[in-house]
């Protein structure tokens, strides 16, 4: 049961981050929220599983069961549970508006917040001869073209 | 009573104000009157809290009556006080600047109820005592930030959010897994309870695997050596108030945090571990002034610059000896200071000069004067000029890394102190003393609303640094708290030890009487 159960974990958080790897950013949020279902489960594990019976003093009784189910794992699990729920709802939030705003879903042309101030990319409004600065830096090539590229259709955009 | 109480408003104003804000959503204007008051009430509590713990050392408070380990406990060290009273101070200091700079749109968006519930959540997480309800406020201070980052809702900040918050989630989820394992492993989740227990237990692979979920997770959260890409990807495009806020605070959480857990929980022993907080310390502090100095965007000058000064705060995790420790606390109220005061100036600068582009600005000194006096003061202070605050906060890293025979480290500070000067030698070059490129059109003036937080900051940056003295012995104090956790310890499990004596108490939520009983029980001596 316990090799099960971790071995579960291991499934989850591995397919997890596989999927946080790729470069299209619903996967990542995808591979985010199967991480965190990963981390709870395991929170869930770390109390120990086994025990059936349940964190209820019975009518009558003082104090709990010796035997009974510690109930904190559940409490914290489900604590987690709201806050992964409502931060994968905002992260969805934002890939729809990224996607409307960007038009891409890939990483690799999101490249806005890069621009901006960039210094290997010359100043937006107008030429300055400082251009040339960042050519001979561009030791990282396609990135800084794909770069350059977006950046020339924003201007004729704005 | 009041002493434990003292400990609830500074996280308890700012979700009431939230609240508030929230309530009156399509009225702008009696959202501006109800977080403007938010923010002087919280500025208050928050100094109370620190006049409290100057006076009665550390506090605890235990939520619903529960004892100690099991309840949420929330804890005031002075550290973590100064911390709120700084954040109390920034905060007022923003919600002023945001008078101009918040624009209807964004009040629209839900500006003040993100930004109170981000200033929640960041009391929240130096005040907690408690290691899950840490994580909690993390993800209150996350989603919030993330909010406000987006707010404008620009390509650039569609872009940046969604880099800071991919890395910022994996962050807290590995923090989430480090809990998982640190719970199985020890039963507790409260600091002071892992405080005792985790020193006398042999390190398994489980606690150490749960020790380093704790630093990456953090380390995400700081801003330290290989995991910061997030900060300078994301901060440029926040608007002037959102990025102030988050310059001065949210990475400082995170160090916060570290600090607590490798004070409290995980104690620096090995030299492996030390050797680890080293190289990190001295890295963070290289690859930010290097990654600085190639930047033309003042903001992202300045973002990067954060990530080096990280680096100056973690050298007293890697030397981790009482004065390296006081020397840290100093360094990060000081710099809380000064890189919200120059993220606030970069806005002044872009105001006055048409942008926060270096290529594209200039000639502010003739038009501007008093702008540059003002701008040079947190300049000088982050490079470490006498007699701005971040002098005597580099000297004492400094001094104390030469005291331990950090030679190293305490070269690499020196060095990356005068690539520091460099940075804002340059931003006073290109922005103040050049030539305008671009003949300006007509005259600009820079908002009042920007003076006077610019202003205030800058005077407490005059303050620390002239008048050192008292804060450095706040300083040593706080350094103390963290080099010895009984001290921290004692006025969670005092209120308990009193507790279990007068169990006719229990109801009540343990107040300071309580602890006074404690500390008459002999069970510490600390507590007054």
């Amino acid at each position: 049961m316990t090799f099960l159960y971790a071995a579960a974990i291991a499934a989850y958080s591995g397919c997890g981050l596989y999927l946080m790897l790729s470069r299209h950013v619903v996967r990542v949020v995808l591979g985010l929220a199967l991480l965190t279902n990963g981390a709870i489960f395991l929170i869930f594990f770390s109390g120990r599983i086994g025990s059936m019976t349940p964190a209820v003093i019975p009518l009558g009784d003082q104090e709990l069961a010796l035997d009974a189910a510690n109930s904190l794992p559940q409490a914290l699990a489900l604590t987690a549970i709201v806050i992964g729920f409502a931060l994968t709802a905002f992260a969805v939030a934002l890939l729809v508006a990224a996607y409307k705003r960007l038009d891409t879903l890939d990483a690799r042309e999101m490249t806005a917040a890069e621009d901006m101030g960039s210094p290997f990319l010359p100043p937006e409004g107008r030429p300055v001869e400082k251009a040339a600065s960042g050519k001979a830096d561009a030791g990282q090539g396609d990135q800084k073209m794909t770069g350059q590229n977006t950046t020339g259709e924003v201007k004729t955009n704005g | 009573m009041a002493d434990t109480l003292d400990l609830l408003w500074p996280v308890l104003i700012p979700i009431m104000t939230a609240a508030l804000a929230a309530c009156f959503w399509h009225n702008i204007r009696a959202q501006r009157i109800v977080s403007f008051i938010g923010l002087v009430m919280l500025f208050a509590a928050s100094v109370k809290l620190t006049m409290t713990v100057v006076e009665h050392g550390v506090i605890a408070k235990q939520f619903g009556g529960w004892a100690p380990p099991f309840g949420i406990s929330f804890v005031a060290d002075p550290l973590a006080a100064a911390l709120v009273a700084i954040t109390g101070l920034l905060a007022l200091a923003v919600g002023i600047f945001g008078f101009y700079d918040v624009r209807a749109r964004h009040e629209r968006a839900g500006f003040y109820p993100l930004f109170h519930g981000m200033i929640t959540g960041v009391n929240g997480a130096f005040l907690t005592g408690d290691a899950f309800n840490l994580y909690v406020w993390f993800e209150v201070m996350l989603v919030t930030s993330l909010g406000l980052l987006v707010i404008s809702r620009s390509r650039e900040q569609l872009d940046g959010t969604i880099k800071y918050g991919v890395l910022n989630l994996f962050g807290t989820i590995l923090f989430l897994i480090g809990l998982a394992l640190l719970y199985g492993a020890t039963g507790t989740l409260n600091m002071a309870d892992l405080g005792q227990i985790l020193p006398g237990m042999t390190l398994t692979p489980g606690l150490m695997t749960a020790a380093m979920l704790f630093l990456a997770a953090f380390a995400i959260k700081a801003g330290l050596f290989p995991l910061f890409f997030w900060l300078p990807a994301s901060y440029h495009t926040a608007t002037f108030a959102v990025g102030a806020i988050f310059a001065g605070l949210l990475t400082k959480v995170g160090v916060y945090a570290t600090f607590r857990t490798f004070t409290l929980l995980f104690l620096i022993e090995g030299d492996t571990l030390r050797y680890v907080f080293t190289f990190i310390a001295a890295m963070t502090m290289i690859t930010g002034v290097f990654g600085a100095a190639v930047q033309w965007n003042i903001r992202r000058i300045l973002s990067f610059h954060i990530i080096s000064q990280i680096g100056y705060m973690l050298m007293g995790l890697a030397i981790a000896t009482p004065i390296a420790w006081a020397g840290a606390s100093f360094y990060i109220i000081h710099h809380i200071i000064v890189k919200a005061n120059l993220f606030l100036l970069a806005g002044a600068i872009r105001a006055a000069g048409g942008s926060d582009d270096l290529r594209k600005t200039g000639g502010l000194l003739k038009s501007h004067p008093w702008l540059a006096v003002l701008f040079l003061i947190p300049a000088l202070s982050l490079a470490g000029l006498p007699p701005l605050s971040g002098f005597w906060a580099k000297f004492l890293v400094i001094d104390a890394s030469l005291r331990a025979e950090y030679y190293g480290l305490a070269a690499v500070a020196l060095v990356v102190g005068v690539l520091t000067l460099f940075s804002m030698m340059k931003i006073w070059m290109e922005a103040f003393w050049k030539a305008s490129p671009v003949k300006p059109s007509r005259r600009r003036y820079v908002p009042v609303a920007f003076i006077i937080p610019i202003v205030m900051l800058g005077a407490v940056t005059m303050t620390i640094g002239l008048f050192a003295e008292p804060f450095v012995t706040f300083a040593r104090e706080a350094g103390d708290v963290l080099v010895d956790p009984p001290l921290y310890i004692a006025p969670v499990f005092g209120a308990e030890a009193a507790a279990e004596a007068g169990a006719l108490i229990a109801g009540e939520a343990i107040d300071a009487d309580a602890i006074e009983n404690g500390a008459d029980n002999g069970v510490e001596e600390e507590v007054q």
